[in-house]
């Protein structure tokens, strides 16, 4: 019953008027630039981060989810109507989405990704609510040594799973790693990499890195692109589903939210592979799998709801133990930092409202989704055919005035231009920025668990092999490496990837 | 055909960590390493910068091996030109003030694209304006003046 009780005083946060109104602009900011063709979650929120900072924690918080679902939603509408998926893990709904689309049933196809959605974040907001705190809990026992291996697990993780080269992701968390280190020392107080700039002793901006390197690196590669893409534009009519519709998601919307909820809640493992992996058993179990690519409403179903509830379950390591899952999981954890809020396990003790005020939100957030998203379908749709070339002047001014805005320092805003320019050619070189910002955002902390750790065991590292728990995240970590390494597993990856990609 | 060395991605990239890594360890050999014990503030640096060395050489290697090349053009004048307007927004920031500052991002920025409408850009970089204004100086309350010849402070 504790949960009830807890769950109680979330909501009468997250039902607060003030709460309520930063949920809805979060749903309603996050929809209409997420819907913006080539506008992916990343992006949306990386622009509104600075925008949020004035808030209270909690109201931060809560917006930033609202413009997390927001975004996600509005991601798989353009992938529906214009085949141009914001983000990978709706790529995989594009594939039946806007073949329905085609056909001239947009609509269904719109209304099925909502309820699937609306159905998976219900489900998997209350998984949040239950296995937080156990998860919490049982972290609450780890000391210094659990936590250095448990975020070295969290880094091999994100690099594994993130799509191409290994050795080029892991080469991405350390230069995210050297990243977190510029700034003051905490233990010696001394200027590291600060290169005689008093801008650089508190460290590089969270929103700096975020900023340029998935706003700013974003723009220059769809500026710099030649081609340019035809748009299909649809109308969209006869929003709702048949019964027979209904009938042929119910199965399949609830099998893609226990895929996606389980995989949500593994660190690593990225909203895109719940959707693929969800998309895959449906073709399975279908009677007849060739439907599938020709517009099967199982297909929108079900990947949808896996992504869905995986970006709910997501919440689960952040929150409870400080491991960022995704790159836009690490933006949310960096919120919480530049707020004064160490994300861990004492959180949900220590700040009570602040989880169970975000797990409720959860709730009300999915429910405004439905609300807003059925009736301004067409909205959104019209929206869809809004050219690039207004869209990236757009986020430019946000990403300057953000930035700039944060500390009235120009040198955020050139460090800002540096960072995306360094992302820019790291994307041309084929090395993926999400495992950089996981290093970013967990540096500090690996380092100063590193040194409480080997202080305590008096510089010997049998500790971190000898204690059990740490052992076995260690443990958990070679195994990878070492199935990533044998050619004949790496192959299924690559093929699991090259549709899938990360977040 | 392999391609050049110049435009072969993997050993590109593997530079770039190579360089990056050197840089990391060689400005950390002046901060104190400590010991294993106690970790000193040279110690994370250093380690890192010789692990990326390595994860630069392994990179570089493969590179020369599979030999595949970078994947379209490189598209530097947009790079240049969007870099610019960031730069040239921070520095109009602080000696001119908001208004000339975000005409001068959203004209440059508007100069990197494909397409430059004269039309277009003139009601965008209005809307932007006022947008950016409604939104950061009304709603944010940020006290920043719109024109500022001397500097702000």
């Amino acid at each position: 019953m504790d949960v009830l009780s807890s769950l109680a005083l979330g909501f009468s946060v997250a039902l607060s008027l003030k709460s309520l109104a930063y949920c809805f602009l979060g749903v309603l900011l996050g929809t209409l630039i997420g819907v913006l063709p080539g506008v992916g979650p990343l992006v949306t929120i990386a622009m509104l981060l600075p925008i949020t900072f004035s808030l209270d924690p909690v109201s931060s918080l809560i917006m930033l989810a609202g413009i997390f679902y927001g975004a996600q939603y509005g991601g798989s509408t353009t992938a529906i109507l214009v085949n141009m998926p914001g983000e990978a893990s709706s790529a995989v709904t594009a594939i039946d989405g806007y073949q329905m689309a085609r056909q001239g049933r947009a609509g269904p196809a719109l209304a099925t990704a909502a309820i699937a959605s609306f159905v998976a974040g219900i489900l998997s907001s209350l998984m949040v609510a239950i296995f937080g705190p156990l998860v919490g809990k049982w972290a609450l026992e780890f000391g210094a040594t659990e936590y250095f291996s448990l975020m070295l697990m969290g880094l091999v993780f994100s690099a594994v799973l993130a799509h191409g080269d290994l050795i080029k992701s892991l080469a991405m968390v350390v230069i995210g790693l050297m990243l977190g280190i510029v700034g003051t020392d905490v233990t010696s107080g001394m200027p590291r990499f600060s290169f005689g700039l008093p801008e650089l002793l508190d460290g590089v901006g969270f929103t700096v890195i975020a900023v340029g390197l998935f706003a700013i690196a974003e723009i220059v590669l769809n500026v710099a692109r030649v081609e340019k893409v035809a748009v299909f534009s649809t109308d969209v009519k006869n929003l709702m589903p048949t019964w027979a519709d209904i009938k042929a998601i119910t199965r399949p919307t609830l099998r893609g939210t226990a895929l996606g909820a389980f995989f949500g809640a593994l660190p690593g493992i990225t909203a895109s592979i719940a959707s693929f992996s969800a998309y895959m058993l449906e073709k399975k179990l279908a009677r007849d799998p060739s439907r599938f690519g020709q517009g099967a409403i199982e297909g929108v179903a079900a990947p949808e709801a896996a992504n869905n509830a995986a970006a709910q379950t997501h919440f689960i390591p952040t929150l409870t133990l400080g491991i960022p899952a995704t790159a836009v999981m690490a933006l949310m954890l960096g919120a919480l930092t530049m707020q004064g809020i160490q994300p861990g396990p004492e959180v949900m003790t220590s700040k009570p409202e602040l989880f169970w005020g975000l797990v409720a939100s959860m709730f009300v957030g999915n429910v405004l989704l439905l609300v807003l998203n059925l009736p301004l379908v067409g909205l959104w749709a019209r929206l869809t055919r809004v050219p690039y070339r207004w869209l990236f002047p757009s986020i430019m001014m946000f990403a300057a005035l953000g930035n700039y805005s944060l500390n009235n320092s120009a040198m955020d805003v050139y460090l800002c231009a540096g960072v995306g320019l360094l992302g820019y050619v790291f994307a041309k070189l084929e090395c993926h920025p999400a495992p950089l910002i996981l290093g970013f955002v967990l540096g500090p902390m690996l380092e100063e668990n590193l040194r409480r750790a080997l202080l305590m065991s008096d510089g010997s590292f049998t500790d971190f092999v000898t204690r059990p728990i740490s052992a076995t995240f260690l443990l958990v970590t070679a195994l990878l490496i070492i199935a990533m390494v044998l050619p004949s597993i790496r192959r299924r990856r690559e093929q699991a990837t090259a549709d899938g990609g990360t977040d | 055909m392999k391609p050049g060395l110049l435009n072969n991605r993997d050993f590109l990239a593997g530079m770039l960590f190579i360089v990056l890594g050197c840089t990391g360890f060689v400005v950390a050999l002046s901060y104190p390493f400590g010991s294993l014990q106690e970790m000193g503030p040279g110690f994370f640096p250093r380690v890192l910068g010789l692990v990326l060395v390595g994860f630069g050489l392994i990179t570089a290697v493969k590179g020369l091996r599979a030999g595949m090349p970078v994947n379209g053009p490189w598209g530097w004048t947009s790079l240049l030109k969007l870099t610019l307007a960031l730069v040239a927004f921070g520095w109009l920031m602080e000696h001119t003030g908001l208004l000339p500052a975000l005409v001068s991002l959203i004209l440059i920025s508007a100069w990197a694209g494909k397409e430059f409408r004269l039309g277009e850009v003139a009601v965008l970089t209005v809307v932007l304006c006022l947008l950016a204004l409604a939104i950061f100086v009304w709603g944010l309350g940020l006290p920043y003046s719109l024109f500022a010849l001397g500097g702000q402070g």
